[in-house]
């Protein structure tokens, strides 16, 4: 039981990761082309300027969880993944200090660089997510002898498919986030592009849930257990209204994609049950829930921890983006005495 | 090049590289705090002023410290797989707390602080760098509990081929963990201290906001004089920690060959690791190394030959790392007790070289704080838990030497261009004049 409660919170921690530094990747991407000059770049960062840190804590806690619930697979993951982690480590670095180096020097350059620095390094993490979810989807090549993959045997049509499926989500959430929390034109730049975004996302979503069923076995859960189609029916419901609501208003398809976002992940979540990586040479060497997890002494005292201060965490982390609700104008970006990007 | 090798030079770099930033976040967060809350209390600009002063600082330093903080959760799968396997049961547990409890909480008032100016009350924003300051000491706090379990494992059984938790409290109250945790933070606050005295002596030497400065040289020298001390106490206990739970480390650090009752420490020695003796010893004084280890002139301190050479960890930095540290850590006591003489006198101002000597001391605290950590990982060798698991069982199988090389080679890559960066960043901001005050006081 606490081994499916903790996989349950696993999945919930980079389902939230991905719902929040989602848009902070395609806030990242889209920047040079939604905001043209530097005030609307400027605008356009310090959108996600107080939140993208406490964003990404969000990772680093679906690692440490990954750590401390299921020490195996958070070894054989982390040793088997090498390269496409240490491309998202480095980008994540490099995304992190653009931010704050960005405006520290008075150079058109040193600005435009750092722009450049923004947006590629948004867009890599983006797309290897993607890669890697769905590479564990399909499970990974290894046995008794260890890994027998490369980073190009990652790079196989499903896995490429999952990693610009991601992108897509990322970039229509970040065009959304944009579209209420940025101001004039570059708000209606991002609707624009948002508006353009969703079609393609459509027909790649589409594609995904179909390739899934040849690439994965991640439909025999659910036909096992039908009831469990009701989250990627949500999936697809919130991907529609996102395009609905985008008559009516921006919030409220940002939300949508949010729903979107996290029951994409808990569909692939769902399916994976009870491993975590599955093996694509033999089920025999699945690492599961059971077979590569703590004791239950750990995942107890961690389930007291979480159910303490997750609840604590969200309230404060609701409670900071209340207070920076609203759209970010020029005029904020020039008052002297507010500190901004 | 063995895997070993190269994912210890790896791991090495980076928690190093990471421990220029994370001192400077310790102390200058509370340093903020207090100048920020000094400011709500009395309404002086001044204060003001200095809190945006030392916080642009601070963010530039954070940013860092941060990022690289990330590199290391995920080093401990990417390169010591087989060591994450062994200990994830009880290792993993302090690192998801500390995200849990003090990651969020450091980001998300982090962006408070930042952006919230306007946003908040005085006194909120002031809470804001408070819970700053607690988020990133308490991170302390767990991923130093992890650490001491590697120096000192206790709570667990040996179970299913790897270390199971028995009890979560006695690994993570023990006194290894609780000294180290003290020991590092007070440091830190070493750190920010000398950061900001010397910062403010720049300025004082230049003639500029002088009332600004000197205040905020009072502020560094108090804190600073109070951190030092913590630091050699706490040194000293965590001393007498090891004694007791890490003989070969404490061997290795006083370079002590034979096993010896009543041990003399010589203030000058040269270790001759080839030929297991010290090539030179002078200046010992009698029995002190007993009183030092064990609070006991008679004490039986155990020497490096008691133990199989292939458990002694390498003898000459680990020796030299150490003492050095100590040297430093007795110079901060001197110099903080000085700085607070002066002020005490008002004479700060007139002593120009020794305002010029606290510039030069920026620098030393970071010295020591990294010595320090090399005494601890070294001085563990050849264990990466001690007693329990060799560090060579715990790298990963799956990863080629090739892999880490071009690891290597990224980090060392990307680091020393933010590093530059980022040092360029501090200084120039630290060199420029603090803002003028603004009509409505800034919020």
């Amino acid at each position: 039981m606490l081994n499916t409660i903790w996989f349950a919170l696993w999945g919930l921690l980079w389902a939230v990761y991905f719902m929040l530094d989602g848009f902070d990747f395609g806030v990242g991407v889209l920047h040079p082309f939604i905001a043209k000059e530097d005030l609307e770049r400027r605008m356009v960062i310090n959108t996600i300027g107080p939140v993208w840190d406490g964003n990404e804590v969000w990772l680093i806690t679906a690692g440490g969880a990954t750590f401390a619930a299921f020490p195996t697979t958070y070894a054989y993951m982390f040793s088997y993944l090498y390269t496409p982690l240490f491309l998202i480590l480095a980008s994540l670095i490099l995304r992190g200090v653009s931010f704050e180096f960005r405006g520290k020097i008075e150079s058109e350059g040193w600005k435009k660089f750092w722009d450049f620095i923004i947006f590629l390094f948004s867009l890599i993490p983006a797309v290897l997510f993607g890669v890697a979810f769905g590479n564990i989807f399909m499970g990974l090549p290894f046995d008794a002898n260890g890994y027998h993959g490369t980073l190009f045997t990652l790079l196989n049509p499903y896995g490429l498919l999952t990693g610009v499926f991601f992108l897509l989500l990322f970039l229509e959430h970040g065009a959304l986030w944009l579209s209420f929390k940025a101001s004039n034109s570059v708000a209606e730049r991002a609707r624009a592009a948002a508006k353009k975004i969703w079609p393609l996302l459509l027909i790649v979503a589409v594609l995904f849930l179909a390739y899934t069923k040849f690439a994965t076995k991640l439909y025999n859960n659910y036909v096992n257990h039908p009831v469990w189609f009701i989250v990627p029916a949500i999936a697809v419901i919130g991907l529609l209204l996102i395009r609905a609501f985008m008559n009516s208003s921006y919030a409220k398809a940002f939300l949508s994609s949010c729903v979107t976002i996290v029951t994409v992940v808990f569909t692939g979540v769902i399916g994976l049950y009870p491993n975590l990586i599955p093996s694509s040479i033999n089920p025999a060497y699945n690492l599961t829930i059971f077979n590569s997890s703590s004791s239950q002494y750990t995942l107890k005292v961690m389930l007291i921890v979480a159910v303490i201060f997750v609840p604590i965490v969200i309230a404060y982390q609701l409670w900071a983006h209340i207070l920076f609700k609203g759209a970010i104008k020029k005029e904020d970006l020039e008052d002297k005495e507010v500190e901004t990007y | 090049m063995d895997t070993v090798l190269l994912a210890r030079w790896q791991f090495a770099m980076t928690a190093l590289f990471h421990f220029i930033f994370v001192p400077l976040t310790l102390g200058l967060s509370f340093l903020v705090a207090i100048m920020e809350t000094a400011y709500v209390r009395t309404g002086n600009e001044t204060y003001l002023r200095m809190t945006k002063f030392f916080g642009k600082l601070f963010l530039i330093n954070f940013a860092l410290g941060l990022v690289t903080g990330i590199t290391l959760e995920f080093e401990f799968g990417m390169n010591w797989a087989r060591y994450s396997k062994f200990v994830g049961d009880i290792f993993g547990a302090p690192l998801a707390i500390e995200a849990t409890m003090a990651f969020f909480l450091e980001s998300t008032f982090l962006g408070v602080w930042i952006f919230g100016w306007k946003k908040v009350s005085k006194k909120m924003h002031a809470i804001s760098i408070w819970l700053v300051a607690f988020g990133t000491n308490i991170s302390a706090l767990w991923i130093l509990i992890a650490n001491a379990w590697m120096q000192h494992p206790v709570g667990y059984v040996i179970r299913n081929g790897r270390a199971e938790f028995v009890n979560f409290w006695a690994a993570a109250l023990q006194p290894y963990a609780i000294l180290k945790f003290l020991h590092t933070v007070s440091a830190g606050y070493v750190v920010g201290s000398f950061f900001v005295m010397g910062i403010s002596a720049y300025h004082l030497l230049k003639n500029q906001e002088v009332d600004l400065f000197k205040k905020a040289f009072k502020i560094g020298a108090y804190f600073g004089l109070f951190a030092s001390l913590v630091v050699f106490v706490i040194g000293d206990l965590h001393a007498g920690e090891v004694a007791k739970t890490q003989p070969t480390k404490l061997a290795a650090m006083e370079s002590l060959w034979n096993t010896e009752k009543s041990a003399p420490m010589y203030l000058f020695l040269i270790p001759d690791e080839k030929h297991e003796r010290n090539a030179v010893e002078l200046f010992g004084i009698p029995k002190m190394l007993s009183i030092l280890a064990y609070h006991d002139p008679n004490a039986t301190v155990k020497g490096l030959k008691t133990f199989p050479k292939d458990d002694r960890p390498p003898v000459t930095i680990t020796f030299i790392s150490f003492r050095t540290m100590v040297a430093l850590g007795t110079l901060f006591v001197l110099l903080t007790l000085f700085a607070f003489y002066l002020i005490k006198k008002d004479k700060l101002i007139d002593k120009k070289w020794f305002l010029k000597l606290m510039v030069l001391a920026i620098p030393l605290p970071y010295l020591a704080n990294e010595f320090g950590w090399i005494v601890a990982e070294v001085g563990r060798q050849p264990w990466i838990v001690y007693g329990l698991l060799k560090t060579s069982q715990g790298t990963s199988t799956a990863v080629m030497p090739s892999q880490i090389i071009m690891t290597i080679v990224g980090f060392v890559f990307l680091y020393s261009i933010l590093g530059f960066i980022d040092i360029y960043l501090l200084i120039k901001y630290a060199r420029q004049v603090p803002e003028p005050a603004t009509k409505e006081g800034g919020y």
